[in-house]
């Protein structure tokens, strides 16, 4: 054990501080391989990990690079640099940090390649490119630790596969290498620390006190919450007076698109003016440090924000955080939480706001996890191709390589250990020649093996294009917003290319809290000018939508069962027994179907609780089923809980139709069209490195003028059904937008048992569906109509109908 | 009209008095000399950019091009087609194209008059069969790759032309062709092929005010062009 020396403790007492038990913990277990520590935000977690680093370093001696310090966000390397910083000063430690993230200047890069320094502050992209080099050898020579910051958020993304393989690569480098991982509080620490370790050493797991329990509850408001949607704009009023009696208010939403609704309607109510901001990850990267700087100067009352706020610096002055909508997960609730007095041993306060009656329900079951500490998050399963794929070019960049060794190196990062040989050597012939049925071209192969059977790069320029592309982050295609007549004006923000298409000079719609109207697209730029109105006539551009977890499904399913429901307003308790009256209260092992006809249309309400995605799925898959039944399906719209789809004709035999074997048919046939398939596809096509998203071209003319990922897509459908990435988007959609694993875990908790109720009216449960927004048309001839009915209109108000052509020809 | 241009789907126009058909697929047609023109196939793109050390792209673009044209060549019975330039990905690629694809365009080329128009990708001569050419002037029409200010009756391609419209808050984009008085700009043919929309400048400098987009797909639209 490290004894801690004593200018350390002369500089703790100066401050008044003393070292916790948990830093001490990690001082000990110094020279254990691996170890994860799990605290609350504000433990001096971060210092925790440091701690063995700097006594290490304080005696001098140690030459070039010693630490490496990773975190998902550049904002909290470089937060990190100043924090350790003040230390190293003061105590006058003969130690060197710096920081090494995309915006690094490319001088100082590559300086610190050949002289690094003794701690390095980086994200995975960045690691990932420094692997890259023929010279990583040299870069990381004498490393002995490694500090994964923020884990848990790394965990649950290809980001973190990522790291994970890149460590594996370290480790064959610097053997000796320590790994530590700093965690939020998470619901299978297990998990993680297998992530962590190097397969199969073990990993010890250390937990710091928790604190005291959040000061968590629901937002009383005069007003019941509406029925449908997801605003919240009735607790405007009560959310005003909490940010009056609170020093500083951090409101996350859910979506980007209800921040900016939200943080709109805020302004429009907020007669006192009080200093509030709105950050999201859409918004212009000087306008989130512009908000990012007034919070931290404590200028600022309230901040609504999304989960770009999830992470990051410490601000000491949150006293209040309020969750405007459900949760739909209770893991992020708690690290939300969190975000609120990072002063030890202060409990959190949080206030939940429903956003809509049901979320009534949601929130009060995530109010009862949070107490009985039951955490979400479901298993990741096996470690990505696509990511595999990108570590093999990036092997292939620093040098020759051997297949044998690889693979060795591979299975020894936790989430591959048990990827087979096979399977690795698929992705291996991937990245070599493209692994098509059809071999083309193979003098042109991308890596070839040499004569003593290693591996390497056929052409040195493929190098450049690799490492340009290098990361996990699929931003879905954005373009910049910016005022027109500002040419070279700040930017406001980014908005999606789909949702740029789709408007019309004239619309005006909400970004960064200011309405614009949109005025003409031009290279790639939205120009848009400052509109005086008060409501935005489109409601504002999509956003990730979380789904409801399957944990806190099953505790409303729970709830439900209730004889009755004191714990709820008296509002929300007159609905679900009205429900269940009227009509029934779904179970947990039974899947409820109402079938009901309204305005002249037939109605299905299928109660599947799978989470929004997966009900949307589902809403696909049975209407298809529907159409070729002949019950002809107009449209459906799903919830996190329901699916509701209208059409000519009642269903009558559920069986068939919700049949896991036709289900299952039924996704295979549909994803082969289907365009989230095709953002599946896409994004794992970028990340195996079939597509680049920069290139030298790209870069000089800002945009290259290059064929869609979609006509891959179908090609590779046509011709080569059976190709690795059509496999692992088939995985992918198992999950995510797609979810279809959602889907298949409901079909197996019902077992068969479906109750289909027919009714003679609209039943409470499902009366809010009419109101939800989001309706989705049967898709089919329907694409073909709509085109032909509205090139008609168009070609008539241009007076350029057929007659009026043949005239002017 | 016979039977087979009535179940042909395109969208009939004129030009310098010469009636021509836009069809779905991307190519034209001109029924009064049993004409198909089709422009930037781009075969052989995966092959370049293979052999630029960039990713392997899945080599079937070649194959899906041909089988359309193939289908096009029997659906109008056309005797004579022209490949408006840029038909291969640059000059390599043409003499990189398998020979199972070099047959099978021999094939499409028998009891036809061929023309390969001279493009920027593909400047040089091909190896494969046909008449070789900078331009064809068919009066009252000229064929050429890329479109000359103050011409009339003329036929070109180059600029991929794509066209978006909004139908009901969904935004459909489609390959088109543009049309106006003077001339034709053909949408690319090749299937690896990106577009370019109407409403870049270089289009709306190029294309009268009163030009139409017809956008391809299984009925061909008509549109006033996207600006």
């Amino acid at each position: 054990m490290r004894s801690v020396p004593d200018v350390f403790n002369r500089w703790f007492a100066l401050r008044g501080w003393s070292i916790h038990p948990h830093q001490f913990a990690m001082l000990e277990r110094a020279d254990d391989p691996a170890t994860l520590l799990i605290a609350p935000t504000g433990g001096g977690k971060t210092l925790a990990g440091f701690l063995p680093t700097l006594v290490d370093l304080a005696q001098g001696g140690h030459d070039g690079l010693h630490t490496l310090y990773i975190s998902p966000l550049k904002a909290l390397a470089a937060d990190i640099r100043r924090n350790l910083t003040t230390p190293i000063t003061e105590m006058d430690l003969p130690i060197r940090v710096e920081d090494r993230t995309g915006d690094t200047p490319a001088s100082r890069k590559r300086r610190q390649r050949a002289d690094p320094p003794h701690i390095l502050l980086t994200t995975p992209e960045s690691l990932a490119l420094l692997t890259s080099y023929e010279d990583a050898p040299r870069i990381f020579k004498g490393l002995r630790r490694v500090v994964v910051d923020e884990i848990h958020a790394l965990a649950e993304s290809k980001r973190g596969d990522q790291l994970m393989l890149a460590l594996a690569r370290l480790q064959t480098l610097c053997p000796d290498l320590r790994r530590v991982g700093l965690s939020a509080t998470v619901e299978d620490p297990g998990a993680i620390a297998r992530l962590l370790a190097r397969h199969p050493d073990p990993c010890a797991i250390l937990e710091a006190d928790p604190g005291p329990e959040p000061d968590i509850s629901m937002l009383e408001t005069d007003q019941a919450p509406p029925w449908a949607g997801g605003g919240a704009a009735y607790a405007i009023p009560a959310v005003l007076e909490q940010v009056k009696a609170h020093t500083t208010t951090l409101i996350f939403h859910n979506t980007r698109a209800q921040a900016e609704l939200f943080f709109h309607n805020l302004w429009l109510a907020n007669e006192d003016a009080l200093p509030i901001g709105i950050h999201h990850g859409s918004l212009d990267r000087q306008q989130r440090e512009r908000v990012e700087g007034a919070m931290q100067r404590g200028e600022l009352r309230a901040i609504v924000c999304t989960g770009s706020l999830d992470l990051g610096i410490d601000w000491g002055d949150v006293d209040l955080v309020i969750q405007i909508g459900a949760p739909k997960n209770v893991k992020r609730l708690v690290q939300r939480i969190g975000r609120a007095n990072h002063r030890y041993n202060a409990p959190s306060k949080a206030l939940l706001v429903p956003a809509n009656r049901f979320e009534i329900v949601e929130c009060r079951a995530a109010l009862q996890a949070v107490r009985d500490h039951d955490l979400d998050g479901e298993p990741r399963g096996p470690g990505p191709r696509d990511v595999l794929c990108q570590h093999i070019l990036i092997t292939a960049c620093a040098g020759p390589f051997e297949a044998d060794a690889l693979y060795a190196e591979v299975t020894s990062a936790g989430a591959y250990a048990d990827l087979s040989r096979a399977d690795f050597d698929a992705c291996l012939e991937f990245c070599a020649t493209g692994g098509y049925a059809l071999r083309a071209y193979d003098q042109w192969q991308r890596l070839k093996q040499m004569p003593d059977g290693r591996w390497h790069l056929r052409d040195p320029r493929s190098a450049r294009l690799i490492r340009m592309n290098i990361g996990t982050i699929q931003d879905t295609d954005t373009l910049k917003v910016r005022m027109r007549r500002t040419r070279g004006g700040k930017p406001l923000g980014e908005i999606e290319e789909g949702f740029a298409a789709s408007l019309t000079p004239g619309d005006t719609f909400l970004i960064g809290g200011q309405i614009v109207r949109f005025e003409s697209l031009r290279e790639m730029v939205v120009e848009v000018s400052r509109d005086k109105g008060r409501t935005p006539k489109i409601a504002t551009f999509m956003g990730t939508k979380f789904a409801t977890s399957t944990q806190l499904s099953d505790r409303i399913l729970s709830m439900l069962a209730q004889d009755d429901w004191p714990e709820l307003p008296t509002h929300a308790r007159d609905w679900l027994h009205l429900q269940r009256d009227l009509s029934s209260l779904p179970e947990k092992g039974r899947l409820l179907i109402e079938s009901f006809p309204h305005d002249g249309r037939e109605h299905v309400c299928i109660y599947g609780f799978a989470g929004r995605n997966a009900q949307q799925t589902l809403g696909l898959l049975v209407t298809k089923r529907m159409e070729e039944m002949g019950l002809a399906p107009l449209g459906f719209v799903s919830t996190d809980y329901a699916t509701l789809i209208w059409g000519l004709e009642p269903m009558t035999d559920p069986a068939p139709i919700f049949a896991p074997d036709a289900l299952r048919d039924g996704l295979e046939q549909w994803l082969a069209g289907n365009a989230l398939m095709k953002r599946t596809f896409r994004a794992s096509a970028t990340i195996a490195g079939l597509i680049q998203r920069n290139t030298p071209q790209a870069r000089k003319t800002g945009r290259q003028a290059t064929f869609s990922s979609d006509i891959l897509y179908d090609t590779l459908v046509k011709y080569d059904p059976g190709h690795l990435l059509l496999d692992i988007t088939r995985q992918e959609a198992m999950r995510g937008l797609i979810d279809f694993g959602r889907i298949e875990q409901m079909l197996s908790r019902v077992g068969g048992r479906i109750d289909l109720l027919r009714l003679a009216r609209v039943t409470p449960f499902a009366a809010p569906l009419f109101l939800e927004a989001g309706r989705t048309p049967v898709e089919g001839a329907a694409q073909e109509r709509l085109l032909a009915e509205e090139t008609a209109k168009l070609m008539q108000l241009a007076g350029l109908d057929r007659e009026g052509l043949q005239s002017r020809a | 009209m016979t039977r087979e241009e009535r179940s042909m789907n395109g969208y009939d126009f004129t030009l310098a008095g010469q009636r021509l058909v836009a069809l779905g697929s991307g190519a034209l047609y001109w029924p009064s000399k049993a004409l198909i023109c089709v422009s930037d196939l781009h075969l052989g793109k995966s092959e370049r950019r293979a052999r630029r050390g960039e990713a392997p792209l899945p080599p079937y673009e070649t194959r899906d091009t041909l089988t359309r044209l193939e289908a096009d060549l029997n659906k109008t019975g056309a005797t004579t087609v022209i490949c408006l330039g840029d038909s291969f990905d640059d000059d390599a690629a043409a003499r990189g194209l398998s020979e199972d694809d070099k047959l099978w365009i021999i094939a499409l080329q028998a009891g036809r008059r061929w023309v390969w128009i001279e493009g920027n990708h593909d400047p040089g001569p091909v190896e494969l069969g046909g008449a070789h050419l900078a331009e064809l002037p068919l009066p009252p029409l000229v064929f050429r790759h890329i479109a000359q200010p103050g011409h009339s009756g003329e036929v070109s391609g180059h600029y991929h032309p794509k066209a978006t419209i909004r139908a009901r808050g969904r935004a459909i984009t489609r390959p088109a062709f543009l049309i106006d008085g003077d001339k034709v700009v053909m949408p690319a043919y090749g299937t690896y092929t990106g577009g370019l929309h109407s409403h870049n400048a270089a289009l709306a400098g190029l294309m009268r005010s009163e030009a139409l987009a017809v956008m391809t797909g299984p009925m061909p639209h008509p549109v006033p062009m996207p600006r």
